[in-house]
């Protein structure tokens, strides 16, 4: 009994950590419902680059929802941008859907030498970082005249090589056997992999599908290098231009910003779990 | 002849639109040929061009890979770049492991931390960029702390101390995505093995060292290969809260290329993006050979 305390203590460690995980989030939730008065007050050093430092409330003293009705009456851009990272998240997603899926089932159902060597070719390209095919990119979205269109960030993404990779593991696991006696009930090519290969492999598309979604809601590098045009820009990198001394609402976009990303990992945790355990597995 | 043909002919439309054998190639055509057109051959035209010069298109042989080599900006982003991998990794594969060990025996409490740890996973960079700020500037709340603790200020974002704070900010949000890896690799370890550890008495340590270890070995390539991945995106960090000139310690390749993409530098760039895809198959496939070694394929 005693020895089992003891190594509940154990759970200290990692329950420190999470203090390190929830302090940033804390920080934004509280900043985003303090008074924009009270704010500048805490903020001031740093703001007016005068002494001291900045200090913080993480209940403050009146709390308010007045940042967010600013942002969401007054700022027709958070709008616009709000649109844009939507259109272009749920575009991607779209076209890896329509595109990697049936691509995912064929390699999962290929037996040949070359179809395998095809796969480990996708593979080095999905470890490759963005920035080493940025000029490939730049140079093919120049010649196809999609620089500075939405298109610029939603036909690399649909031929983006990841999606494909993790639904293969999922597509991969359905038994051969129960393929095979479809086939031999005279069910065609696309019939299996719609009536059988879909569905089985469902747990597959949705972890490919959220952790696409985690990184298309999340464009930093593929914009700033593509767009030009700072209307057509996604809020992750808008968010950052707002100064300094519109805090309040900085963080009030902030927590909207997140809020999607959260209800989709909220919603979604198991198949997050089971899409990272996929990239994982060895080919 | 004509038999020949024929049997070509089967074997084209086998490969085409499937037999018994095998499922038609038309699942895979419209990704393979997109990829191969906005991926594969404009990286072989920039491989092309890095042997050209972009004005008048002469040929240069190895003269881009010499300026690119020999510049003053490449040598230190390469370096801290090899710095940065050096020290976030090692640091992010022991923190996960070791919380990885101490929730898998507790299978009660792991689920919540499972969760809190992901989290960071769903939150876009842009969303934290104001709170980095706001603790890591010259009079921000760390500062504060520091001075109520009676330590005098120290400049985060403009001294040594910009890699640390980058470092913390990649584990912040890869701690629970390797942590769950690590948790795959110990649930494919068979309990018996433990309990016959324990039978013959020896300790945790050395169930640790001689069991665990050993058997987390093929866990570790694949999570060194996930963890270098995501290691270059902590460029959206760096980039949002200090721009496109950070301090010189967390000066990347990333930022050498994203400047020399904003100056149009293409020779360098072509040259340079050769040089790290090369550099970067190396890596993986030095790293395969070594963990991967006297393993069979599947």
């Amino acid at each position: 009994m005693k020895k089992g305390r003891v190594a509940e203590l154990a759970l200290l460690f990692p329950a420190l950590l999470c203090l390190f995980v929830f302090l940033p989030l804390l920080l934004l939730l509280s900043g985003s419902l303090t008074h924009s008065a009270e704010l500048s007050q805490l903020l001031s050093p740093m703001l007016s680059g005068g002494e001291g430092f900045v200090s913080w409330e993480f209940v403050p003293k009146f709390p308010t929802l007045q940042q967010y009705v600013e942002l969401l009456l007054d700022r027709p851009q958070f709008f616009v941008m709000f649109w844009n990272s939507v259109y272009l998240a749920a575009g991607s997603l779209l076209l890896q859907l329509v595109l990697a899926t049936p691509a995912a089932w064929w390699f999962a159902r290929n037996k040949r030498r070359w179809g395998k060597r095809l796969f480990l070719l996708y593979v080095i390209l999905m470890l490759m970082p963005f920035q080493v095919t940025m000029v490939s990119n730049y140079l093919m979205l120049k010649a196809t005249r999609l620089l500075n269109t939405h298109w610029s960030i939603l036909v690399p993404a649909a031929f983006s090589p990841f999606p494909v990779f993790i639904m293969y593991r999922f597509f991969r696991a359905i038994p051969g056997q129960v393929l095979e006696a479809a086939k031999i009930d005279g069910a065609n090519e696309m019939r299996v992999f719609v009536s059988i290969g879909a569905p089985m492999g469902s747990a597959g598309v949705a972890s490919a599908m959220i952790l696409s979604f985690m990184e298309y809601w999340n464009l930093i590098e593929q914009p700033m290098t593509f767009l030009e045009d700072q209307s057509l820009w996604p809020l992750s990198l808008f968010l950052p231009e707002i100064s300094l001394d519109m805090a309040g609402v900085a963080m009030a976009a902030s927590v909207l910003t997140l809020l999607p990303s959260l209800l989709i990992f909220l919603y979604g945790q198991s198949y997050l779990e089971q899409g990272i355990l996929a990239s994982a597995l060895k080919e | 002849m004509e038999q020949r043909k024929q049997a070509l002919k089967r074997r084209m439309k086998g490969l085409l639109f499937g037999d018994a054998k095998q499922t038609s190639l038309m699942f895979l055509l419209p990704s393979l040929l997109g990829m191969a057109g906005f991926v594969l051959i404009p990286f072989f035209d920039v491989v092309r061009r890095s042997f050209f010069s972009a004005l008048g298109g002469r040929f240069v042989g190895l003269e881009n890979y010499r300026s690119v080599l020999t510049n003053d900006a490449f040598q230190l982003a390469a370096a801290n770049t090899g710095r940065f991998l050096g020290s976030c990794i090692p640091l992010l594969l022991l923190l996960s492991l070791l919380v990885a060990l101490t929730l898998y025996f507790r299978p009660r409490s792991a689920q919540l931390f499972k969760t809190s740890f992901l989290l960071p996973m769903a939150v876009p960079v842009a969303s934290v960029v104001f709170v980095w700020k706001l603790l890591f500037s010259d009079q921000g709340l760390l500062n504060g702390l520091l001075e109520a603790l009676g330590h005098p200020a120290v400049s985060w974002m403009n001294g040594g101390s910009a890699f640390w704070v980058l470092v913390g900010s990649y584990i912040w949000k890869n701690l629970g995505y390797t942590m769950l890896l690590w948790l795959a690799g110990l649930a494919s370890i068979p309990d018996s093995l433990f309990e016959a550890a324990r039978v013959d008495g020896a300790d945790g340590l050395r169930t640790f060292l001689h069991i665990t270890l050993p058997l987390l070995l093929p866990t570790l390539y694949t999570i060194l290969v996930l963890s270098l991945v995501n290691a270059f995106k902590v460029f959206r960090e760096a980039y949002l809260v200090a721009g496109s000139y950070p301090h010189d310690s967390i000066y990347q390749l990333q930022h050498l290329f994203n400047n020399w993409f904003r100056d149009l530098d293409m020779d360098r760039l072509a040259a340079a993006s050769v040089l790290v895809s090369l550099a970067i198959l190396a890596l993986i496939l030095c790293l395969r050979g070594v963990l991967e070694e006297g393993r069979e394929d599947e």
